[in-house]
């Protein structure tokens, strides 16, 4: 079937959401597509909270200036400052939407402190702060009349003369494709946590958007800038929050050593997180390491602080586990935890290909660079997500109606029956996503090299070529499963190639990029980004970009 | 040392209530009803069974991943977030309405298996994955929205308590998975009751101090299908995996809706009738039988059940809604103590 919208808007995230929301006020039609009901996305498991300079003494420059620092100055001074001007009044919107913040005495909103940050200004509902903001946004976009293609899942972007006009989407629970056709695309689907393992992702965040964006012609931007986090439980990988060490939690190796005071003599357990992750993984490489973990010990601090203010990972450790904090030292590890690069926008949220906007964790305008701090995800999601509705809805306006598509909608179903009627030979989705991702995870993970990266470039081709004969376990039609994780799958192998090209060509270490071939940051080569464009069966080609620099100049980065 | 046990592998064996629209099944999937079989609408399912190796702690999504990826690819199951955040994986499990993510096998496995299957008061799709349809538009029955109160100057917030949002979040804390709608009592055999979930965030925004349609909303929420409709039975109270207690945040909406002078409507009648009638040891299937000639849809009148339970508790007997002994009887006497805390 055929549908006609102004505005489809892929994915119903923070991102997704938000930009549906700004579209419709400005009265074009919007639609979203998302492949799971919007509650269900992934911006429900952020904590912590979102910044912003609202408080008295607080400034967007000092936010900005946090920021950037953080990124290991490979953020765009430009975006940075967008973001951190306009947070203020994005925040209060949702306050005004009907987000719980917690108060402070005087009935203001209140702050918590949280990592990276030279002030307190994380605004935070509980511990629930992303399920706080979406359930409110997904009232709001009802409010608002957006139609919502739940359980459809995307399969390719409908490019016409060179614009992006639709989407080709599976209904679940029928099985039929469609086309939603539009006069603009908004990609918000989302990040690519489960290409690696383990990762604190949920099992949904395949990297979609970044697969169709690319395969459509959008260069993907700092593709290598992978984000681990420090304590991620062991086998499940779920995220033990920063706040354990923030009440004064150890890190302890096999030995009983708390290690960190080799490596962070000042900050301990409190440096920032790619040093810790890089402390961790060191101690594991050299043997001093449980299984491939390390401890996290909250004993010392007592019933109080442990079951008051950390509950909700005391409960983890123990459901999951069977650990009790109190009593036992629980094993962690870094786990992958957010992707800093994505496909390139500017900061209207348009993409190099016209008609093709993005945001969100997919997409990188530029703000977050080496190393995202904590908080300024969900900031991201809702600052560039109106923008980029905003724009797209003035764009629109420029764009004739759309007539063609039917070709690709065939061709499409063509794909996926062949796909179903791929006979068996042994290789299926979840074995070659576990090889890819826990490859991804031993090379491409918190330190790399030379040779590993190119031993990872060696394995990603081969999966790639196993793929070809990925067979589907499951005939139906009626919510096929098989179907779609074999073509997430499709979607990461092309992500994975994306990540290991650019960790190669990128000869330096800065944020998450820890080269122990290239221990040091080198601006004079490296202060650029690195741009992976898609050329079907040839290898990618790439392209750089200056970084913006505005008025904080690149300095060494110490806490 | 140990990590965790996570190498220590058990035996188990899960139980699978297949449903495929398209007819197809395995030759070793047997015939059968959902459990206890009450729900004429529910389709027959077949029962498949598997076994998997896991680590001790393992939890019932573990087994539906392990199956799904490594036996049999057709089985359908949601799931995202696997640590009970995202609220997809809500299922019947041993009858009962939990988060797959969230049940320890061990403590699940019964007579050696652990039966998982979609609930049967509600469509299903295909094997674990159910319609949500009724659970959504019940949502949107309620107007789950903030109609404001004049904005604030700009750039700043309402001034409001923090107490009076810590009053709304344990509302907010609802991931809206459908545990708590697929067991109601009430909704089972009244499809036109909004359903715990519904309820509670419609006390959500009707509590809100930032609204400006609390009047209007406590006269909707008070016709046929709303806060009049509850029959206590607690359940959802019980299989709310996140502490909502949706039962909780009906009595507040009912109290707030007394207080507006939505006393006298259709939806009203005597409480203690029903609560004799409703005399259900079991589950769904007795009471399925009792609805159409008790026609106790809109029962409870508020005024009449409150203070009559506040003074069985008070006399240290449970109030007669009560009609198991249930773990949580605790939790309920506490709720109907912290609301009952505001009627005096
Ligand atoms: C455990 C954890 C804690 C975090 N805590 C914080 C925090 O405290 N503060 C903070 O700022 N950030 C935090 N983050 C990061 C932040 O949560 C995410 O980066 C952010 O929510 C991403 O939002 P999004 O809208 O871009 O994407 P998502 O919320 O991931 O939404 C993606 C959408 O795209 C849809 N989609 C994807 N593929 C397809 C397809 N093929 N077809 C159709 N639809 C598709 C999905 O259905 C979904 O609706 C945390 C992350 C994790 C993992
Ligand atoms: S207490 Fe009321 S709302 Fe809750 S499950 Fe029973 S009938 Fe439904
Ligand atoms: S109230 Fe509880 S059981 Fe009901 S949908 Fe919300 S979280 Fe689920
Ligand atoms: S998988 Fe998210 S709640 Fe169970």
């Amino acid at each position: 079937m055929i549908t006609d919208h102004d505005i489809v808007v892929l994915g119903a995230g923070l991102a997704g959401m938000r930009a549906a929301l700004e579209a419709a006020r400005n009265g074009t039609s919007v639609a979203v597509v998302t492949k799971v009901h919007p509650l269900r996305s992934h911006s429900n498991a952020a904590q912590g909270g979102i910044n912003a300079a609202i408080g008295e003494g607080d400034t967007w420059e000092s936010h900005a200036f946090d920021t950037i620092k953080g990124s290991d100055y490979l953020a765009d001074q430009d975006a940075v400052e967008i973001m951190c001007r306009e947070a203020p009044a994005d925040v209060m919107e949702f306050e005004h939407m009907g987000v719980i913040f917690y108060r402070n005495a005087e009935g203001k909103l209140g702050t918590r402190a949280f990592g990276g940050a030279s002030q307190a200004r994380t605004y935070f509902v509980g511990d629930i702060t992303g399920q706080a903001l979406l359930v409110t946004l997904y009232d709001q976009i009802l409010k608002a009349g957006v139609k919502v293609y739940e359980e459809w899942f995307a399969t390719s972007l409908y490019m016409e003369d060179g614009r992006c006009r639709g989407v080709v989407a599976l209904e679940m629970i029928t099985g039929e494709l469609h086309l939603l056709r539009a006069k603009a695309v908004i990609n918000g689907a989302g990040g690519v946590g489960r290409l690696y393992e383990p990762s604190t992702n949920a099992l949904i965040c395949t990297g979609d958007g970044y697969g169709l964006a690319y395969r459509a012609g959008a260069p993907l931007m700092d593709m290598e800038m992978v984000q681990y986090h420090p304590t991620t439980l062991a086998g499940s990988g779920f995220l033990m929050t920063e706040a354990a060490r923030g009440e004064g939690a150890y890190l302890l190796n096999s030995e009983g050593d708390r290690f960190m005071k080799t490596y962070a003599p000042k900050m301990v357990e409190l440096a920032s997180r790619d040093v810790v992750s890089r402390s961790e993984a060191t101690e594991i490489a050299a043997g001093r390491g449980i299984d491939g973990n390390v401890l996290l010990d909250l004993r010392h601090l007592g019933p109080e602080i442990v079951l008051k203010k950390l509950p909700q990972v005391h409960e983890m450790a123990l459901d999951y586990l069977g650990l009790d904090m109190l009593k036992d030292p629980i094993p962690v590890r870094p786990g992958m935890h957010y992707m800093m690069g994505g496909v390139k926008t500017d900061a209207n949220g348009a993409t190099q290909v016209p008609g093709l906007y993005a945001a969100g964790e997919v997409a990188c305008v530029s703000v977050h660079g080496g190393n995202r701090l904590g908080a300024n995800s969900l900031l991201d999601t809702i600052v560039f997500g109106r923008h980029s509705g905003k724009h797209a809805s003035e764009y629109v306006k420029t764009v004739p109606d759309s007539k063609g598509g039917e070709r690709l909608l065939k061709s499409e179903q063509a794909r996926i029956s062949d796909l179903l009627a791929r006979p068996y030979t042994g290789e299926t989705h979840a074995r070659l996503r576990l090889e890819l991702a826990t490859m991804m995870d031993k090379y491409v993970g918190v330190y790399r090299d030379e040779a590993g990266l190119e031993e990872a470039l060696k394995k990603q081709q081969d999966l790639k070529k196993r793929y070809a004969s990925v067979a589907v376990g499951d005939k139906g039609r009626v919510y096929n499963q098989a179907l779609t994780f074999a073509l997430e799958l499709g979607y990461m192998i092309d992500v994975a190639e994306t990540i290991i090209r650019s960790a190669i060509l990128r000869k330096e270490s800065r944020g998450a990029q820890a080269r122990t071939d290239y221990p040091q940051r080198n601006d004079a080569e490296w202060l650029k980004h690195i741009l992976v464009h898609f050329r079907g069966d040839k290898a990618p080609e790439i392209t750089y970009l200056p970084v913006t620099i505005t008025k904080w100049k690149p300095e060494a980065r110490t806490y | 040392m140990e990590a965790g046990g996570s190498h220590v592998l058990m035996k188990f064996t899960i139980e699978v209530g297949r449903y495929n629209p398209e007819g197809t099944y395995a030759d070793d999937a047997k015939q059968g009803a959902p459990y206890p079989a009450p729900w004429a609408s529910s389709p027959p399912r077949r029962y498949q069974s598997y076994e998997v190796d896991l680590p001790e702690h393992a939890v019932v999504l573990d087994a539906l991943i392990e199956i799904r990826e490594y036996q049999d690819e057709s089985v359908a199951v949601r799931c995202a977030c696997r640590s009970a955040i995202c609220g997809s994986c809500a299922m019947w499990v041993n009858g009962h309405a939990h988060l797959a993510c969230k049940s320890k096998l061990q403590e699940f496995t019964k007579d050696g298996k652990t039966r998982v299957e979609s609930p049967p008061s509600m469509p299903v799709i295909r094997d674990l994955v159910w319609d949500m349809k009724p659970f959504w538009d019940n949502h949107r029955r309620v107007t789950p929205w903030l109609e404001n109160k004049p904005l604030p100057p700009p750039m700043q917030e309402y001034r409001v308590t923090n107490e009076a949002m810590e009053e709304l979040i344990q509302e907010v804390t609802c991931i809206s998975c459908g545990c708590c709608l697929m067991d109601c009592e009430s909704f089972a055999v009244n499809k036109d009751f909004m359903g715990p979930h519904a309820l509670a965030k419609a006390y959500r925004y009707a509590a809100d101090p930032r609204d400006d349609e609390t009047q209007k909303r406590l006269g909707e929420y008070s016709q046929q299908g709303g806060v009049w409709d509850c029959t206590h039975c607690f359940e959802c109270v019980q299989q709310c995996p996140k502490g909502v207690e949706p039962l909780e945040q009906i009595l507040k909406l009912r109290r707030m809706a007394v207080n507006a002078g939505y006393t006298h409507n259709a939806g009203t009648r005597h409480a203690d009738a029903f609560a004799e009638s409703v005399k259900h040891s079991g589950r769904l299937n007795e009471l399925t039988l009792l609805p159409k000639s008790v026609g106790f849809f809109n029962v409870l009148g508020q005024l009449a059940t409150l203070p009559s339970a506040f003074n069985m508790i008070r006399a240290g007997k449970l109030p007669p809604i009560i009609h198991k002994t249930i773990p949580g009887v605790k939790r309920i006497k506490a709720i109907f103590d912290r609301v009952g805390g505001r009627f005096k």
